[in-house]
């Protein structure tokens, strides 16, 4: 099938669905290839480039009579228009929020694949565009901050005085986040963030930030996520914002609500507050933005100096590494459509990739998909409650009475004893059981090969036992004792050189 | 002041340098010393034991040839023993200490049928009887350990096939065998004289029963799960030795005895909740494996990858766990993978490593392979220690590991290793799997990590491949 990679129509915009790099992979599923000429040309990709990659480049009436369309935007009415009936059409489509779209496509009676409905599952993370575009994004924004703010980031002590690293907060650690996190404490700046989701403060850490928690009441803290947060939860959220971006240098926000109008984060008076020369990067400006103030796509300097940066093109600002990510999300797809690798696409509607992705199908609209389980491992626990009845542990009152039982047992074995002898081996027996348990409570993992080569080395001592019997006349039960003295041997010298030599060996990094 | 109250004296010294031993062997900082209060404590009880021989035997007739032939065991049982540790590979210590689980074992059977054969010293009938009863259970604790042992080594030796024996009835078997023993020991207890060919031949019969009981419990049990097994023999040579000293009326080896055998099966407890398995199960050898289940499931397909790009991954990664399983020490490549691993960390990447608790045949044994490659020993990490790093975790190098990174543990309620906790390798952003081939692990379940999107498959010996990436980092 032949594979149409137009140039983008939307104004400004400079990504292009493939690279030279990716054709070469779609030829590889044994497709073939038409680019239409300049469709790279923002993204380091020239037309010689795609020429070079074995591909052809053409008009764009070529391109678009192809079976399968690939490109980064939605496809305008006009274009739509020049899909041929049966075509496939694969780009991102916001199809949620966009019927009409919808609509058309399935009058011109076309498959339509969105790429930005990838199901977030761990399968199809090769595939999610969404993640390839915040983490560009996000690391983008820094650039742009950087570019606006008058200082370096990182501190150093020079001989003309001392420079104080850049602050920097960032709001929200999802991919956009965590990838402007990284990138500025790579730059040097002394990075702080926050999120809603206190379990992410891992993730945060991990990428050299500090995460910054909210001060409140212990009850409150521990089921606050879940549920709609309470007022007091609320006013502490909102001071804290209001602290953290007037002592920061530069202001980094990414918090968006599936299906919603961004939230509103940073107030009038707290940008108002903020320093003379500090930036906000605004990454949710296309959906209303985070803070006071911003206009999407803009630059806009406020009264005391403040620049917030609306703009929502910040993956497209980096093009030719965007396009390359892009192309290999499409590639990926490519390869779970094109199974055989003859270049023949095909939907599988058992799965939840390729059903979740599907918006049109043959003119028939398939939109909305059933809910995918976004991520398996919750469920598992609870799928594996009926097939495997999970032991329930011990309650302490068994646990009280499984010991009282045995003590009472012990009780009566010493009782039962007909000699005093007897009764005392009993009881040293009983305590060394006890004492064994509890010298052994607390042994690293690390130690059990030791540990049972030392215990091995130690019941060795059963030599004393055939020692004490050789001393006979016996002729047979002499040779036994000997026997068993050699075999005890081998155990007590062998145990304890070989646990000599393991423990020489464990030794502590610097 | 007589030779018998200072050897008893001297026990009681040795039966707390035994308590301190252990107990220091439970901590890295204080393991050394825990061993050297071991030694001393046996040299202790050695002493004074061959000094309280050497003391009663002047009123044999033969003294001298007592004293040599003692003194000639010890030595030339020492030096086996010491040639043998010498000489073992840190990969074949498993099989060595199943070898020496074995010998106490027989050691114990022999002193049971010494006690026989002495006959009991008692003169009181009632006391005759109790020794004929210990007798009877030394015999029986200390064959069952032996042949146990046995089977074990050659399991883990791989000279005996490693897949569960599975006889029909097995539990039958191993209930009936005990009914049997307890049936034959009240027999022997209630005979009349005990230096009679009929009493010879009931302890014959009732030590062939206990041998065959031995080998049949650890035949039921499949290689994956010997590292529980080798703990539990651990645990039974304990109560061995214990049984022989209620015989002979010692309190040392009671103390030691019972020391080792309630260490070691708590040692096998805490394995046993590691692997999510049933501990009565385990002691009455009954877990086999269960059939795979859905075998045939079309998982997709695996993607190759060559050490050179292997390399380049990692150069480019920030953090990387290794998780080494069995395969790494059949290898042999903790040397090369040490190597590898100080390379990464000369480039500043964070390197650590991720041991599941039962990876590799015996409890810790990961973690002694990798000491012996002077890795230190604290980025070698636990599973509970890493399992939250892994999301965070750039790339992870799955070395000769298979069930113990398995996903389906944790998703799929019908797969036959599902409940056991596992490293959950698959969070992490690429997973590298070094493998001989795509065949199935010790379990004998497919892993479903082969086929994630994040995984890639590095077919090969493990210690040439690692090399490999060695050579294309420099």
């Amino acid at each position: 099938m032949l594979i149409g990679i137009p140039r983008e129509s939307k104004q400004g915009e400079t990504l292009v669905a493939a690279t030279a790099k990716t054709v070469t992979q779609l030829t590889n599923l044994g497709y073939d290839v038409i680019v239409e000429s300049g469709a790279g040309d923002h993204a380091d990709q020239p037309d010689t480039a795609f020429a070079e990659a074995g591909v052809r480049v053409g008009t764009t009436q070529e391109v678009w009579a192809a079976d399968v369309v690939v490109k980064v935007n939605a496809p305008t009415d006009e274009e739509i228009g020049r899909l041929r009936k049966g075509a496939t059409v694969i780009s991102m489509m916001a199809p949620g929020r966009s019927p009409e779209l919808i609509e058309r496509l399935q009058a011109q009676g076309v498959t339509a694949l969105a790429m930005d409905a990838v199901p977030r599952i761990s399968r199809a993370q090769s595939m999610d565009v969404l993640s390839s575009m915040a983490n560009v994004a996000g690391y983008r924004a820094v650039v742009e901050s950087a570019h606006e703010f008058g200082r370096m980031f990182t501190g150093q002590v020079t001989a003309a005085g001392k420079i104080p690293p850049a602050r920097v907060f960032v709001v929200g650690a999802g991919v956009a986040g965590l990838a402007a996190i990284g990138a500025a404490s790579a730059m040097g700046a002394v990075v702080r963030a926050f999120d809603v989701r206190p379990e992410v403060a891992e993730q945060v850490e991990s990428m050299g930030a500090q995460f910054v928690h909210v001060e409140m009441e212990q009850e409150v803290s521990s089921d606050g996520y879940a549920k709609e947060m309470t007022e007091a939860q609320v006013a502490a959220t909102a001071a804290m914002y209001d602290e953290e971006a007037r002592a920061a240098d530069i202001v980094i926000t990414t918090a968006l609500i599936p299906g919603r109008p961004a939230p509103s984060l940073l107030t009038a008076e707290t940008v108002a507050g903020m320093r003379n020369g500090s930036v906000i990067v605004d990454m949710a400006a296309a959906n209303g933005g985070n803070a006071a103030g911003t206009v999407a796509d803009q630059r806009v300097v406020t009264a005391n100096g403040v620049t917030i940066l609306g703009y929502t093109d910040l993956a497209g600002r980096l093009a030719a590494q965007t396009s390359q990510l892009y192309g290999t999300n499409i590639v990926n797809l490519l390869k779970l459509l094109t199974p055989e690798k003859d270049g023949n696409l095909g939907l599988d509607f058992e799965d939840v990739v390729q059903r979740g992705i599907t918006v049109v199908r043959d003119g028939q609209s398939t939109w909305p998909p059933p809910a995918v389980q976004v991520s398996a491992a919750p469920a598992a626990p609870v799928a594996a409650a009926p097939a495997k009845e999970p032991k329930a542990p011990m309650s302490a009152g068994a646990k009280v009475g499984w010991v009282l039982g045995a003590i009472g047992v012990f009780w009566l074995v010493n009782a039962l004893a007909p000699t005093d002898e007897l009764r005392r081996h009993f009881t040293v027996l009983m305590l060394s059981i006890v004492i064994g348990y509890y010298v052994i409570g607390k042994v690293a993992h690390a130690l059990h090969t030791p540990l049972m080569s030392v215990t091995n080395a130690i019941s060795g001592v059963v030599v004393v036992g055939a020692l004490v019997q050789i001393a006979t006349d016996d002729t047979l039960v002499l040779v036994l004792s000997a026997v068993a003295i050699l075999l005890a041997s081998i155990n007590v010298f062998g145990g304890f050189a070989v646990t000599r030599r393991m423990l020489a060996m464990f030794s502590k990094g610097a | 002041m007589d030779i018998t109250s200072i050897t008893g004296a001297a026990y009681i010294v040795a039966a707390l340098l035994f308590i301190l031993s252990l107990a220091g062997l439970s901590k890295h900082e204080s393991a050394r010393n825990g061993l050297t209060f071991g030694i001393v404590g046996m040299a202790v009880a050695l002493v004074a034991t061959v000094a309280a021989v050497i003391d009663v035997s002047e009123f044999l007739d033969d003294r001298a040839v007592v004293i040599v032939l003692m003194l000639v065991a010890i030595a030339v049982g020492g030096a086996i023993g010491l040639w043998r540790a010498k000489l073992v590979e840190m990969t074949g210590m498993p099989e060595l200490i199943a070898l020496l689980h074995s010998f106490v074992g027989l050691a114990a059977v022999a002193i049971g049928w010494n006690g026989h054969i002495l006959g009991s010293h008692e003169s009181m009938d009632s006391l005759v009887n109790i020794h004929e009863a210990e007798v009877a259970i030394g015999i029986f604790i200390g064959a069952v350990t032996f042949t146990g042992s046995i089977v074990a080594n050659l399991k883990l030796s791989a000279k005996m096939k490693s897949a569960p024996l599975m006889l029909p009835g097995k539990n039958f078997i191993n209930i009936g065998s005990l009914v049997v023993f307890v049936i034959l020991t009240a027999i022997y207890v209630s005979l009349d004289t005990h230096d009679n060919t009929s009493a010879d031949i009931l302890l014959g019969v009732l030590t062939l029963l206990a041998l065959a009981l031995g080998w049949h419990l650890v035949a039921s049990i499949g290689g994956g799960d010997m590292p529980v097994v080798v703990s539990m023999l651990n645990s039974y040579s304990g109560w061995a030795a214990a049984a022989s000293g209620f015989l002979l009326g010692n309190d040392l080896l009671i103390v030691t005895g019972a020391l080792v055998g309630s260490s070691g099966a708590y040692l096998s407890y805490i394995m046993c909740k590691a692997m999510n398995r049933s501990f009565i199960s385990v002691i009455a050898g009954g877990f086999g494996i269960e059939a795979p289940a859905g075998a045939d499931k079309d998982y997709g397909e695996h993607r190759e990858i060559q050490a050179d790009a292997v390399a380049e991954l990692l150069a480019g990664a920030s953090s990387v766990v290794i998780t080494p399983g069995y395969g790494m020490a059949v290898a042999q490549a903790q040397y090369p993978v040490a190597d590898l691993t100080a390379k990464l960390r000369a480039k500043g990447i964070d390197v650590r490593f991720g041991i599941h608790p039962v990876a590799g045949r015996l409890p810790g044994h990961m973690n002694v392979l990798l000491a012996e490659a002077k890795l230190p020993y604290d980025i070698v990490l636990e599973m509970d220690e890493i399992n939250d790093d892994f999301p965070d975790t750039d790339v992870v190098l799955v070395i000769g590991a298979n069930d113990t990174v398995n996903p389906a543990a944790s998703e799929d309620p019908t797969s036959p290793i599902a409940g056991m906790p596992v490293l959950e390798v698959w969070n992490a952003r690429d997973v590298i799997v070094f493998k001989r081939s795509m065949a199935a692990g010790y379990a004998g379940v497919q892993n479903p990590l082969f086929f994630r999107d994040n995984s890639q498959m590095l077919f090969g010996d493990a210690k040439d491949k690692v090399e490999e990436i060695v050579h294309h980092l420099n």
